[in-house]
């Protein structure tokens, strides 16, 4: 079970706190209407699976009810850092 | 054969030799029926031992007699029933860990009609040949209809305990627990860590499995400063005990190591006491730990040898031998033959001819061996017999003898003649393991060291550090350095200040170099010799590996699965590495190449009331209630599960069937007025000077123009386009709105509107605020309603002019601040009352009051379907599954196309796939005998007598018998059913018959909405 620090509390919380939600700065399209199908399938559905880093959208919903990112090794399990909505991560995969 | 007194100690005296300190007392328990005796100290293994009992169970596959072969948590064979009465039944107990209590009730778990005649050894008797690895997929594959039959016969033939059929009286917890420093294991090295920790000032918690603290110091004769070593570990313990930063557990086995350093720990607080724990205790408690550091000195376990019939009962681990001699005073046998790899074993010998007894002989596999106690076994006139192996073992419910004969230097092969020799119990060491269990918990994967010949942790990114027999360091002094050194590490990190302690002198003792052996040669090969057991539990042989290997399973994994090697509720701890050995010898690999199967959670079986904890009963799930609750329980309602709403189902009369309930119930709410409590509905307050565009972009028909007072149905999307929500959300001021949403998905929704605030349009502002249990809403629905709302509701105007449908007024209820939307579920006159949650029954009690005149009748989720089937309207959720889009459901009307900003799921309804001809669209359906209720769920088809598999063109949601109409009403999904009005489905019903239905619209009342609208 993970341990998690929120960025907007300021504190380290269990797991049980929080939800993940999915794969991070996904940014809706700003004009969606003029986006091809193609376009609007992968913003929908397409979505990585890395082995080793990845950025992650959490929610703190049993607690503050604020998303923010998380830059997560999916094979280790390692927090590598959490930051807000609108912040790049600072730690990345290199290739 | 041998009687019981000539084997053991008197059990009516004290035993000759005790290290534990307890008073001496005698206790009473009772094994498969019988009684026995002990003492207050005992495990129940060594009073079984004690008492002579040799058979304690029978295998698993082949039915042979087993009997105790280790001390510890390792032990495979010993895993009995306990419990006096059938609620206090505990399964999968190893007698090796179950300390004796005054009236232990044990059965064993194996064997029909028992252990000592088991019908089922006639299948082993008959041969191993019989039941080779695999031999349940190979046999019981065909016919496959058959399987359920065989599973049976099996299950019964073998088994390792059952549940108890009565519920557990006792109570377990939970505890939440967290510290600087985690020590897991209580053996030299993790008394010296917890030393250095408690003295640093760190938190710390150090948690062993067994009754008392020491490991290894608690069998063995070793002095430390000169004295017992219990001396010392007696000091440390009272140091530990006396400080306020150290919580000591012992009864306490760490099971689980996870991410992050949390540790699962699982106690056992009154097992050792009694068949139920003493009133007002709590029997188990599973701690929660999360650690800042974790120092694992869980030292390590012995490993047998694997040779011919060494499985037969007498034949046992050679530290367990010490164990039972010098920490209970029991001497399992009285002729040992101790077959060894390396000078530790030899101790087992040593003890046991300090004991009195007589060592018949050590056999060392090795040519040479030297080293202290080697000199010592020697000193003690014992024969060693060197580059030999006990190759064979005689007997049947207890070892006679065995065969002993030189064997090659690489230990390959019998080199010589052999010789028998007449014992009652061989004792064999084959090196040791580290216990690496929890190590391998967190993912990371062992390491093989050549050296101790064994596995060791691999890298981790836990914090965690190790210290002691996990990590090859067998001597005590080098355990405890390695202790202190691991606590001073952890000391740093936590920016504390080094402590140094003084540790023990310990006594130097000089030994030879192990020979990596695992797997001792027969005259025979190994597939024709008797069978050389590796793992007990599951009866797994050398031979049978051997032949997975032959038969191609190469990766370790497939070779376990194959065998079933290390899948008991042992784990394979003694008999994991001895099976790779043996499976890298036959694939010419290294052991490293091979690789290891991995340990996971938990280290030893738990109970279920230890992980269940108090999360049982009334207490496993939260209930919700309205502030009506105790109105609808006084009045027979029958309630239904909204998530975790209790919502009323519907209120029946003395006598009354649901469906007449139901009956009387629309009636009465369509002839006069019926009452809902809707509390649980999904309320959302939404401010702010963007709350209204944030409605556009969520909502899929407009909101740019409702008006303060206004309120306006809405359906939500997601981004595929497909409808997830739906609900009313009122203006009650500019910048101020009140989003209802249905009772199962307000959390659901509650999330979506933050998550898209947060992460997408965060200029907007807008702020939400859950508010469904602050209101308690109930809605007054029929022709009468306005009249009985005039008698509670006098400052508000409620003539169809001032308060026309689709509006709400603020004012007054019963005496009480209200809010009254004019809105409707049921297509009648209609007023949804909300005041605050506290007076809800009151306002709800004075409405009864007056709707007595009215007939008010109480109704519920039902009689809500049926009322807003009757009129076409959808429930998300059930007439909605992800994968319909509002055209689908004919509510084109509730999408804007014109809205400024690509709203959420206007894009996604214009994909290619949601465009396309004849997609599935809800439509009405009226069965051609208007008293046939379709069967939710029902599948349609155009072609009645089209073969099997028909080609299905959607299902039925909604389906119910209308009292109003007088027929059976129905809505469902049909393939272009929009445009098959007046056509027929046909809805095949697993009894073979076929229900006609027409397609028509959803609307079945009032089309014109005119009810409503009085």
């Amino acid at each position: 079970m993970l341990y998690i620090y929120c960025p907007h509390c300021g504190e380290h919380r269990e797991e049980e706190e929080f939800h993940p939600k999915g794969q991070a700065h996904i940014a809706r399209p700003l004009d969606p209407d003029n986006c091809t199908d193609k376009e609007w399938g992968e913003y929908l559905y397409f979505r990585k699976n890395p082995r080793g880093l990845h950025h992650e959208l959490w929610v703190h919903a049993a607690g503050c009810r604020k998303f923010f990112n998380m830059t997560r090794d999916t094979v280790t399990y390692e927090i590598k850092e959490v930051y807000k909505i609108g912040e790049q991560p600072s730690v990345v995969a290199d290739s | 054969m041998l009687t019981v007194k000539e084997r053991i100690h008197d059990t009516a005296k004290p035993p000759p030799v005790r290290r534990t300190n307890r008073p001496f007392k005698s206790l009473t328990f009772s094994y498969n029926g019988q009684e026995f005796k002990g003492y207050q100290g005992d495990t129940l293994a060594s009073a079984m031992l004690a008492n002579g009992i040799d058979v304690i169970g029978r295998s698993f596959k082949y039915s042979r007699p087993r009997g105790i072969v280790a001390a510890g948590a390792e032990e495979p064979n010993a895993v009995m029933q306990l419990g006096a009465t059938e609620a206090t039944q505990v399964p999968n107990v190893r007698a090796t860990q179950q300390e004796l209590f005054h009236g232990l009730v044990s059965k064993s778990t194996n064997g029909w009609p028992n252990v000592d005649t088991d019908i089922m050894s006639l299948l082993g008797k008959v041969g191993g040949k019989m039941m080779p690895p695999g031999f349940y997929y190979k046999t019981f594959m065909y016919p496959q209809s058959m399987w359920d039959t065989y599973e049976n016969l099996i299950r019964k033939a073998a088994g390792l305990g059952r549940s108890p059929l009565e519920t557990d009286p006792d109570t377990y917890d939970k505890v939440n627990q967290h510290c600087d420093i985690m020590i897991v294991g209580a053996g030299p090295a993790g008394l010296a860590a917890a030393q250095t920790a408690a003295r640093s000032g760190a938190s710390v918690i150090i948690a062993d499995e067994q009754s008392e603290f020491g490991g290894s110091l608690l069998s063995s004769k070793e002095l430390l400063n000169g004295k017992p070593a219990g001396d010392w570990v007696a000091e440390v313990v009272a140091e530990l005990e006396a400080a306020d930063n150290v919580l000591v557990l012992p009864r306490s086995t760490v099971n689980g190591y996870h991410d992050h350093n949390f540790l699962t720990i699982h106690e056992r607080r009154t097992d050792h006491i009694g068949d139920l724990a003493p009133a007002g205790q709590v029997r188990q408690r599973l701690h929660r730990v999360r650690a800042k550091w974790v120092v694992l000195a869980t030292g390590a376990h012995e490993r047998p040898l694997v040779f011919a019939n060494n499985d037969v009962p007498g034949c046992m681990v050679a530290n367990a031998v010490s164990t039972y001699i010098n920490r209970y005073g029991v001497v399992p046998g009285k002729e040992l033959v101790l077959m060894t790899t390396n000078d530790n074993g030899y101790q087992a010998a040593i003890d046991w001819a300090e004991a009195g007894r007589k060592v018949v002989a050590i056999v060392d596999t090795r040519q040479s061996p030297a080293g202290d106690r080697i000199d010592a076994a020697r000193k003690l006139g014992i024969n060693i017999i060197t580059g030999s192996a006990v190759i064979e073992v005689q007997g049947s419910k207890r070892v006679t003898g065995v065969s002993v004969a030189p064997i090659s230097s690489d230990g390959s092969m019998v080199s010589g003649s052999v010789q028998r020799l007449s014992v009652d119990t061989v004792a064999s060491s084959g090196g040791w393991s580290p216990v690496i269990h929890l190590s391998c918990h967190t993912g990371s994967r062992p390491v093989w060291n050549e050296e101790i010949v064994g596995f060791l942790p691999g890298p981790t990114v836990q914090k965690q550090l190790v210290a002691g027999g996990i990590n090859g360091s067998y001597a005590t002094g080098k355990a405890m350095g390695e202790g202190v050194e691991a606590a001073n590490s952890a000391i740093a990190s936590l920016n504390l200040d080094a402590v140094s302690v003084d540790l023990p002198t310990t006594e130097e003792v000089a030994e030879g170099p192990v020979q990596t052996l695992f797997h001792i040669p027969h005259t025979k090969p190994t597939s024709a010799a008797p069978k050389q057991f590796v793992d007990y539990q599951n009866d797994v042989t050398a031979s049978g590996i051997e032949l997975a290997c032959r038969e191609g399973y190469e990766s370790i994994e497939h070779v376990k699965r194959y065998t079933a090697m290390g899948f008991g509720t042992d784990q394979g701890k003694l008999g994991n590495i001895n099976g790779m050995a043996i499976a890298a010898k036959t694939l010419n690999k290294s052991i490293p190449e091979t690789g290891t199967t991995i340990f996971r959670p938990n280290y030893t079986p738990v109970t279920f009331g230890a992980l269940v904890g108090r999360d049982c009963g009334e207490l496993f799930d939260p209930e919700r209630y309205t502030a009506m609750h105790k109105w609808h329980l006084e009045n027979g309602a029958k309630f239904e599960d909204v998530g975790q709403w209790k919502r009323p189902w519907y209120f029946p009369k003395a006598g009354e069937t649901m469906q007449e309930a139901l009956n009387r119930e629309c009636l009465a709410t369509r002839e006069s007025v019926g009452i809902l409590d809707a509390s649980t509905l999904g309320k959302i307050d939404i401010q702010g000077k963007d709350a209204r565009e944030f409605l556009g972009r969520v909502y899929t028909n407009p909101w740019a123009k409702l008006a303060v007072g206004k309120c306006r149905y809405g359906l939500m999307c997601g981004e595929d386009g497909m409808v997830f929500d739906d609900g009313v959300t009122t203006c009650l001021g500019e910048n101020h709105f009140l989003m209802t949403t249905t009772s199962g998905g307000a959390a659901r929704v509650y999330e979506w509107l933050e998550l898209y605030h947060q992460t997408e349009w965060p200029e907007l502002e807008v702020y939400f605020n859950t508010v469904t249990d602050h209101w308690a809403t109930m809605t007054i629905s029929g022709p009468n309603s306005r009249k009985l709302l005039e008698e509670v509701c006098t400052d508000i105007d409620l003539s169809n002019e001032a308060f026309s449908f689709m509006d709400w007024k603020a004012g007054t209820v019963a005496g009480v601040p209200a809010r009254v939307f004019r809105i409707s579920f049921t297509g009648e006159l209609s007023y949804e009352i909300n005041v605050q949650a506290n007076y809800g029954l009151q306002v709800w009690e004075k409405l009864f009051e007056h709707g007595e005149k009215y007939n008010l009748t109480p109704y519920g989720t039902e009689t809500m379907h049926i009322l807003r089937a009757e009129k076409g309207f959808i429930i998300a959720g059930q007439d909605t599954d992800g994968s319909v889009h509002p055209h689908d459901l004919g509510m084109s009307w509730c999408v804007s196309d014109k809205k400024p900003f690509s709203y959420i799921g206007k894009r996604g309804m214009k994909r290619e796939d949601c465009v396309r001809e004849n997609r599935k669209q809800l439509v009405g359906l009226k069965t051609k005998d208007p008293m046939v209720v379709i069967p939710e769920g029902s599948q349609g088809v155009f072609d009645k007598n089209a073969p099997i598999p028909m080609p299905m063109v959607g299902h039925v949601t909604s389906s119910y018998y209308s009292a109003v109409l007088g027929h059976s009403i129905a809505m469902g999904f049909v393939k272009g059913g929009l445009n098959r009005m007046g056509e027929t489905v046909y809805y095949p019903q697993a009894d073979g018959s076929v229900i006609e239905a027409e397609i028509c619209s959803p609307i079945f009342l009032d089309p014109k909405g005119e009810r409503q609208n009085v």
